[in-house]
């Protein structure tokens, strides 16, 4: 007996205990992916790695943290200093979550334009938007951990939102204190929240994976695979070409952690944390610009607390404000104009929500808040009646091999 | 290939985006805009002066130390802008600090040695504040990271002073400075040119002085930038090699099936 057929058999007797090794083959290796998935594909594996990446990183971090009013910021700082590599670790840190937003996204955007939330996949959209939701509260209690002044104000505007809600606003906000302002009860529960969340984040992540291996991959036709010859085996073929996305995202990312590792922070959060100084604009990361802008756009704070949560709530209702049996806009001429209004429109309201909220930048973000919620809850269900769809091709495999490269490389061109 | 061009324009895209919005996101301030600076150390390839990161460790020590501490610094950090041993116990044997307390419980003062962080000048912030007019001078540590412009600002600052003409509003006992966020700040001039009397025999400008205490308050906040540019270049050409040789097997792959 050879070694090798001895590893091959501990291999078998554990796998037929603890199918692990199936496991991993199944969604990894033999996983029958539609064969034309462009790179817009490659950005959930992406945000997978990043997720990871982000915990790595985080808890080094948390090696050296102190979650204390009068030592986090120094100990933010002693780790810059004084750890080995610790400013790489903590600049990886700050632009990874940049970086998680970024491809998460696009990540969304990809499903809004190809349809990927239709039926089967609603529940694996709920998944991601589920996701969403706790990446923002996970990079929010982040911000606040270093205690510089963006950190400690940021903690005080947004918790106090909650003293909106009638009757027991006041309470609520009190108790999610733990006292009567952002202070070291309130830094000490958002680092236990901070610590907590990126594993619920990777359990979320693993029903989102479920979900999605239940019925395999959308694709940039919007149309079922119909047999073998529409799909390939995930490994080589996505391993590798998602290996590539990766490198290309390593470059983007590291060239802003050595090159302008500071560029996307807000100076003042490297002033430590005052509440007698209130800076003179309290801006949160340009991640949340979108959803701070939708807040200040209405007068009444109660309304703009709905709405910014509406915005969040909103897109688990799209794949039945959708009324279009057709998923991919390739073959949705009106839809594919609407999606690129969405995108500009999200745009808009990122740049409003880095202004103060008056003038011109209110009245922008007055029309773009009201555009999104059009997008939604008038648009899709409009748009889905009246639109009539272009022919779709019978079968995924028919226009890569026939129709040479057009469809496969280029879809958001339309097929000629 | 095209498939490649809209990933990577993606992702251009979407770092433009953040760029554009967190440059207008700051760029609101009731102040004169800080013309920009050549620094040594701006640009992929940029590292401190060394001569320039020592001649504003001076400036630091007779001028701006007087009035602001650098708590994050520590003397033995000074090794690493070209100081040997002796010259940095030298440097810190000229500060004392409290200590203690001794065996019989005393409180008692000695000089600084190289593990400590720079003296502050004050004993606590109400006697900084009480002295400067009730206008606290910052810690300096990390007034190049905290500040929109950098060193930008910081050299506009200590060059811009004006002569208050009346028409600005001045309060007695402040001083007009067009960079400073509403136009009157509670420091007086620091530096008026030959301040200080440079060791390497530079003369000593305003403009001289002030780019040297900025090279130095730079270095002091980010001390290891020229370590991590130096660190970003080698990573990213391997990552530009690694990620073209992952482009030709993702070629090489996929070749079959079409
Ligand atoms: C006489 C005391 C004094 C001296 C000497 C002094 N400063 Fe200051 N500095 C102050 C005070 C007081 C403030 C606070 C100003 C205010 O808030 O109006 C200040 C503020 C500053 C600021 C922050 C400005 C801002 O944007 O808030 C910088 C930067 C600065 N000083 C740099 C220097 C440098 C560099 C030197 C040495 C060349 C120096 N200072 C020397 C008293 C001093
Ligand atoms: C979902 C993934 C995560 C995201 C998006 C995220 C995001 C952030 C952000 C935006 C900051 C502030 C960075 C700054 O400006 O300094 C931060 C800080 C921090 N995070 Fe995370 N984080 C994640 C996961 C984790 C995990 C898993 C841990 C620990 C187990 C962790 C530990 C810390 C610590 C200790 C800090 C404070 C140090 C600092 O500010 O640099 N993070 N995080």
């Amino acid at each position: 007996m050879s070694n090798d057929s001895v590893g091959k058999r501990v291999v078998q007797w554990f796998d037929h205990r603890l199918p692990l090794v199936t496991f991993v083959n199944h969604s990894l290796v033999e996983y029958p992916a539609p064969r034309n998935l462009s790179y817009w594909w490659t950005f959930g594996s992406l945000a997978g790695i990043v997720l990871v990446l982000q915990i790595v990183t985080g808890i080094v971090l948390a090696m050296h943290y102190t979650p204390h009013v009068d030592m986090a910021f120094v100990s933010v700082e002693r780790i810059m200093r004084d750890v080995n590599y610790g400013w790489l670790i903590r600049y990886m840190h700050a632009n990874g979550g940049s970086a998680f937003f970024a491809v998460v996204y696009i990540h969304i955007y990809r499903g809004l334009y190809y349809g990927s939330y239709k039926d089967p996949r609603e529940v694996l959209w709920w998944m991601g938007l589920i996701i969403l939701i706790l990446m923002m509260m996970n990079a929010f209690t982040g911000y606040v951990l270093p205690w510089g002044q963006m950190s400690f104000w940021a903690a005080t505007v947004i918790t106090n939102l909650f003293s909106a809600i009638p009757l027991v606003g006041d309470s609520i906000v009190t108790w999610l204190w733990g006292g009567y302002a952002v202070g070291n009860p309130a830094l000490n529960r958002f680092y236990s929240l901070h610590y907590l969340l990126p594993f619920l984040l990777v359990a979320v992540v693993f029903l989102h994976l479920w979900a999605l291996h239940t019925f395999g991959s959308n694709n940039p036709l919007g149309i079922d695979a119909k047999g073998p010859q529409d799909q390939i085996p995930f490994h080589p073929y996505y391993t590798v070409k998602d290996l590539f996305g990766l490198g290309v995202l390593m470059i983007v990312l590291l060239a802003f952690v050595f090159f302008a590792p500071n560029f996307l922070g807000h100076p003042d959060n490297y002033i430590p944390a005052n509440p007698l100084v209130t800076p003179a604009h309290i801006v949160p990361e340009w991640y949340f610009l979108p959803f701070y802008a939708i807040l200040r756009s209405v007068p009444d704070k109660l309304l703009g607390v709905v709405l910014m949560f509406g915005s969040l709530a909103v897109p688990f209702l799209l794949p039945w404000l959708d009324t279009s049996k057709v998923r991919s806009a390739t073959f949705r001429p009106i839809y594919k104009q609407v999606f690129w209004f969405l995108v500009v429109d999200g745009i808009v309201l990122g740049w409003c929500g880095s202004q103060p909220p008056e003038g011109i930048a209110l009245i922008l973000a007055r029309i773009s808040t009201a555009y999104y919620f059009l997008h939604f809850l008038v648009l899709m269900p409009l748009i889905g009646m009246i639109e009539k769809p272009r022919p779709l091709p019978t079968s995924i495999a028919e226009p890569v091999l026939k129709g040479g490269d057009a469809a496969a490389t280029a879809p958001t061109r339309g097929r000629s | 290939m095209a498939r490649v061009g809209h990933g990577i324009l993606g992702l251009v895209a979407v770092a433009a985006v953040g760029f554009g919005l967190a440059t207008t996101a700051q760029a609101a301030a009731d102040a004169a805009q800080p013309p920009a600076q050549k620094w040594s150390f701006d640009g992929i390839f940029g590292s401190f002066d060394r001569a320039a990161t020592q001649r504003g460790l001076q400036v630091f020590l007779e001028v701006c130390g007087n009035c602001h501490g650098l708590d994050l610094v520590a003397y033995r950090n000074l090794a690493e802008i070209g100081y040997d041993e002796d010259q940095v116990k030298a440097i810190a044997a000229q500060f004392s600090v409290e200590d203690g307390p001794d065996e019989e419980g005393e409180m008692f003062t000695r000089e600084a040695r190289p593990s400590d962080a720079f003296v502050s000048p004050y004993r606590n912030a109400k006697e900084a504040a009480m002295i400067n007019g009730g206008a606290l001078p910052p810690d300096l540590s990390l007034m190049y990271k905290a500040r929109m412009g950098g060193a930008d600002y910081m050299y506009a600052l200590l060059i811009g002073y004006e002569e208050d003409t009346g028409d600005h509003g001045v309060p007695e006992g402040l001083f007009y400075n067009p960079y400073f966020p509403g136009g009157a700040t509670a420091m007086p001039p620091p530096l008026y040119g030959d301040d200080v009397e440079y060791a390497d025999g530079t003369e000593a400008t305003i403009e001289q002085e002030s780019k040297d205490v900025t090279v130095f308050l730079a270095w002091a906040a980010e001390p290891n930038l020229d370590a991590r540019k130096r660190l970003g270049t080698k990573v990213l050409l391997f990552l530009i090699v690694l990620t073209a040789l992952l482009y030709a097997t993702k070629r090489k792959v996929w070749r079959d099936l079409h």
